[in-house]
């Protein structure tokens, strides 16, 4: 929980926060952690240690530990001495959190973006998802899970081109 | 309210127990990798238990040392239910003990979501995971049911071979003090009913228990191939205590 949220965000925090949304993700190198919408916030401590939140896509995600010591790595290179990465489930991270930007990008990569949804809503399965390569949006789901835990591999059939499509959670 | 009871023993009772189910599934699950009938299957089941995995280091650094309690424990000291623990069987085994285990735990994991328990964070974000594993399970009870001879006669015998496990899902556990069990056990038949019928299955008949074995997991009480299995996941820590990748 933030619960620092009533503490107003120095400049040098918005600033490191900017810098730790400006990593790319580990499996999605087209995508920053912040178009991503992992990075929850930076927090500057008495001790000069800087405390980044974090929230995992998925509770499996085995990336977190990359995009840690990325951050890590990035603050410490902008004059930080120490900087600790700590991660949090609540709010639980939602397809809705990745920005507008993030699912251009996804899309111009070949990764057909997550369709926004209701938060607790069902397993949307029923609205069609357009094709990343020719933008039909004739496609049918081969397997919910593909080659990360967030995607499902899905077929377009007017291309007949075979595409992952980053699932709505 | 659900899950209010914060006391720390209980807490821990608790974070053993799911964190146990959601180990120990993870493991025979991931058993199926490299021996899954299609590439896209072996990749689900894998996703699955990837999920479950990451469900089970939080719910078990709750309790302590994560490593330390998947390695090191003795078979008498997992508090996972009996159904996670049998062996995978063919593949309509597998889907019937996901069916049954899945929806279980999203139904519970839903409950504790609405609370403001310790679970609730956790719960909130596996319930999104877990909806996506239910799905994969009902479809391929509908796919199988609806199939083959063959793939019918396996899934129903799958579905009976497993019955006698599901009781336990409902045995209330300690710290979750506030989930009304009797009526997650009402919500768990109205799907199984629901999912077996549209497959052209048949609901098993007989006790979802046996004589002895109503909560027998969650006291450490465990069936035969769970020993074989704890060696095969254990062994490597042993043999090699501090090995990494």
């Amino acid at each position: 929980m933030v619960t620092t949220a009533d503490v107003p965000v120095t400049r040098l925090e918005a600033e490191l926060a900017e810098l730790a949304g400006s990593v790319p993700d580990p499996e999605l190198p087209v995508l920053t952690l912040g178009e991503l919408g992992v990075v929850r916030g930076v927090r500057m401590h008495e001790d000069g240690h800087a405390e980044v939140t974090l929230t995992p896509t998925y509770t499996g995600c085995p990336a977190i530990e990359a995009m840690s010591a990325d951050i890590e790595r990035v603050l410490t290179g902008h004059g930080i001495p120490e900087v600790r990465v700590t991660t949090v489930l609540a709010p639980a991270w939602s397809t809705d959190d990745i920005s507008a930007e993030g699912r251009r990008k996804l899309a111009e990569f070949g990764i057909a973006p997550p369709r926004p949804h209701a938060a607790g809503g069902p397993v949307p399965v029923t609205l069609s998802v357009r094709c990343p390569n020719c933008g039909s949006t004739d496609t049918e789901l081969l397997s919910r899970f593909s080659s990360t835990a967030c995607k499902a591999l899905r077929r377009c059939t007017a291309c007949r081109e075979p595409f992952d499509h980053f699932k709505e959670l | 309210m659900t899950g209010t009871d914060t006391g720390a023993a209980t807490v821990t009772a608790a974070a053993l127990a799911l964190g146990d189910d959601a180990l120990i599934l993870s493991h025979r699950l991931g058993e199926w990798a490299g021996h899954a009938p299609v590439l896209e299957e072996e990749v689900a089941l894998a996703n699955i238990a990837l999920d479950l995995l990451g469900q089970a280091r939080i719910l078990l650094s709750m309790v302590g040392d994560e490593d330390e309690l998947a390695f090191l424990r003795e078979e008498r000291s997992f508090r996972n239910l009996q159904l996670v623990e049998q062996p995978n069987g063919d593949f309509a085994h597998t889907i019937a003990r996901q069916l049954y285990f899945s929806v279980h735990q999203h139904e519970l994991y839903a409950e504790l979501a609405r609370g403001e328990g310790p679970f609730a964070p956790l719960a909130a974000k596996a319930v999104k995971e877990t909806a996506y594993h239910r799905d994969h399970a009902e479809q391929w009870t509908l796919r199988l049911g609806d199939g083959t001879e063959e793939s019918r006669a396996r899934m129903q015998a799958a579905l009976q071979a497993l019955w006698k496990f599901t009781g336990e899902l409902f045995q209330p556990v300690e710290g979750l003090g506030g989930v009304d069990w009797a009526a997650l056990e009402e919500r768990w038949l109205a799907a199984l009913t629901d999912v077996v019928e549209r497959a052209g299955l048949t609901l098993p008949e007989g006790p979802r228990t046996g004589a002895w074995a109503a909560g027998a997991g969650r006291q450490g009480l465990h069936t035969e191939s769970f020993g074989r299995m704890l060696a095969e996941m254990q062994h490597l820590h042993r043999s090699h205590p501090g090995a990494s990748w």
